[in-house]
């Protein structure tokens, strides 16, 4: 887990990315980038967004940073606290609980030795519900940076948990590339 | 008569790419529009090919497109619904990985009807690598010189752009959606004024759904008269289906609209009968907003009449024994499912995803949450089941948009069809289940 800022500032490449995106809304609309540079800007930190990482998104869109709080903590994909190297996040909602989402959520639980919203001690892990992530066909569906892995077992958790562990998996990823 | 428009070369490998696409005759819709017909006569067909929006409301698209602010002098906006959150729904993903390049070609055609230069894709956060897959498809369509300036040479020009949201139901109510790409917090909007004519930074905008706009090229292509041909006269065309739950092939379906729901349920070539030869319990037709309906009503309406897959014959009977059609996330339960849990996950979801603008919406998922809880967890009295049907009611119709009501239908009807179940629970001070 890291708590500090880690990114004094974008590079080079990322900032290119950033202002090529800004150039997709009118002038003056910049603000209208906010999103996309949050999600860049949280892989960059390690997963979450740091009061330091939005007053640089701030700075960067020319917008005031309370306008960057208010639209972060209204978005439930934006972590405000630090979270481990490698979010796992389990849908809960009605055709995946049907399919056994409750049961998956156990075994996750189990597995990891934390409660969702937690994470494991070594800073691997951290575990979390989420709602209707659009797959229910294949539920149950969790959710792991940019992957979507469907028609979970207990078993494929396990192989994926022990593949994760073995790579120290890094969930936080540039949702662009 | 299945998989006829919308995903009729879904399996063909390499579709995503516009060599593909475009060896399949893609495109030729936005050849035959930008030469053969004015702005106008593309909406014209989609007026005559009746199609209705397929994000969950079934409002006309022509005529949605015919109320744009013509008169304003500002730019027009053409956005793309591509939230899919609705629990239950996952079609539009099908088509936005497997088949970009049909989304591209229905935002050209739309934002060429509504003189729109600029048009955005907003997709839900969750699938960025959807996205992805859609930005590759646009830098192809730039290539090959289907968007950007002068296309094909009509003087006709299209910026079409992607922008991802980030883990927000409520932004694909589609003010709140407009909200959202102008950077804010995801609260819809007080309506009137509509978005065609206060939309996207108070511009002229049009928001349609992935599907309807998908539907847009094989429309331009053979006319609006024969879409309308296709279907029950009331609902035109075909419908994708997103059929999950206890049967035997979940899966995305594309439907000639009019079909029997129980040809839908138990034919092999849709859902495929209820897993394990179980008896079938209850469905939520139309994602988890619409009123969940018996096996009986289902598969019957009150009246006796075998019950299709259209918007009117979902609706027949009203709430009292009705439903929607909606979205076409087509939830099946069989006999082995506890009705209040099932309803418990939905109060939650609607709990998690109001964005807190209205009291009644506010407070009142909330305490539908807690109750059910409750129930489920053995400590319920006969009052709660009462209260609920209270808070229900007073959400309906009282709130900016429509959530509320989607967060109060479900818990209305669950009590409407299974009141015993609630009853069960409370007596036994347990889940029966
Ligand atoms: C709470 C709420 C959520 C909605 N979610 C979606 C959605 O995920 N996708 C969608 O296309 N429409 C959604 N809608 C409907 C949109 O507001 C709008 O009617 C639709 O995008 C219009 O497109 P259509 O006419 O092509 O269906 C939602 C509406 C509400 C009230
Ligand atoms: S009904 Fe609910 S989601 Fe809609 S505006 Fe009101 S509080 Fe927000
Ligand atoms: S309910 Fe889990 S993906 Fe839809």
């Amino acid at each position: 887990m890291q708590d500090k800022n880690t990114i004094a500032e974008f590079n080079a490449a990322t900032l290119d990315l950033v202002n090529q995106i800004i150039k997709r809304y009118p002038q003056g609309r910049q603000k209208s980038a906010l999103l996309p540079v949050l999600h860049i800007a949280q892989a960059e930190n390690n997963g979450w967004l740091s009061a330091d990482t939005m007053d640089y998104v701030a700075s960067l869109l020319g917008i005031q940073p309370i306008e960057v709080y208010e639209v972060a903590s209204f978005y439930s994909m934006f972590n405000l606290q630090p979270v481990g190297n490698c979010v796992i996040e389990v849908c809960q909602t009605g055709p995946c609980w049907l399919n056994g989402a409750e049961q998956l959520l156990a075994h996750f639980e189990k597995r990891l030795g934390i409660k969702p919203g937690e994470t494991t001690p070594d800073g691997k892990f951290t575990l979390k519900t989420v709602e209707c992530l659009a797959a229910c066909g294949n539920a149950p569906v969790i959710q792991v940076g940019t992957e979507y892995h469907e028609k979970l077992t207990t078993l494929k958790a396990d192989e994926l948990l022990d593949k994760w562990t073995a790579e120290n998996k890094n969930s936080h990823t540039n949702p662009y590339l | 008569m299945a998989k006829q428009i919308l995903l009729k070369n879904i399996e063909v490998p390499g579709l995503a790419g516009f060599d593909v696409y475009r060896r399949l005759g893609g495109y030729s819709a936005v050849e035959k529009a930008l030469k053969g017909y004015t702005p106008d006569q593309v909406t014209d067909e989609v007026k005559k090919s009746g199609l209705k929006g397929r994000g969950g409301a079934g409002f006309p698209a022509g005529m949605k497109w015919s109320f744009i602010d013509k008169k304003s002098d500002n730019p027009r906006y053409f956005v793309c619904n591509f939230d899919e959150s609705e629990p239950g729904t996952f079609k539009d993903r099908h088509i936005g990985q497997l088949n970009p390049h049909q989304l591209i070609e229905g935002m050209i055609l739309g934002s060429y009807a509504l003189g729109a230069n600029a048009a955005y894709i907003y997709i839900r956060g969750e699938l960025f690598y959807v996205l992805n897959i859609i930005e590759k498809a646009i830098n192809e369509a730039y290539k090959n010189g289907f968007l950007g300036e002068n296309i094909l040479g009509s003087g006709y020009s299209l910026n079409l752009y992607c922008h991802p949201g980030a883990g927000a139901y409520i932004c694909g109510e589609e003010t709140a959606l407009l909200e959202s790409l102008e950077g804010k917090r995801g609260n819809p909007r007080i309506k009137p004024p509509f978005p065609a004519i206060v939309g996207l930074y108070g511009c002229p905008t049009v928001v349609n759904n992935v599907e309807t706009i998908a539907a847009l090229p094989w429309i331009v292509n053979n006319g609006g008269e024969a879409y309308a041909a296709i279907g029950t006269g009331a609902s035109t065309g075909t419908k994708l289906i997103s059929a999950c739950g206890h049967i035997n092939k979940p899966g995305i379906y594309e439907i000639e609209l009019g079909l029997p729901v129980e040809e839908f349920i138990y034919s092999d070539e849709y859902c495929g009968g209820i897993r394990n030869g179980n008896s079938l319990k209850a469905v939520v037709a139309g994602g988890s907003s619409v009123p969940i309906l018996p096996a009986d009503l289902i598969l019957k309406t009150a009246k006796g009449e075998p019950r299709l897959m259209s918007y009117e014959s979902l609706a027949e009977g009203g709430f009292q024994t009705g439903t929607m059609l909606g979205s076409g996330g087509f939830i099946v339960m069989d006999h082995t499912t506890c009705i209040v849990k099932n309803l418990l996950t939905f109060a939650r979801f609607y709990r998690h995803e109001s964005c807190g603008q209205c009291s009644p919406c506010r407070e009142g998922t909330g305490w539908m949450e807690k109750i059910l809880m409750r129930i489920e967890g053995g400590q319920g009295t006969m009052k709660d089941i009462n209260l609920l049907t209270d808070i229900a009611k007073n959400i309906e119709g009282n709130t900016i948009c429509p959530l509320g009501d989607a967060a109060a239908w479900p818990v209305a009807s669950a009590i409407r069809h299974f009141r015993e179940e609630f009853e069960e629970h409370v007596k036994l001070q347990k889940c029966p289940f």
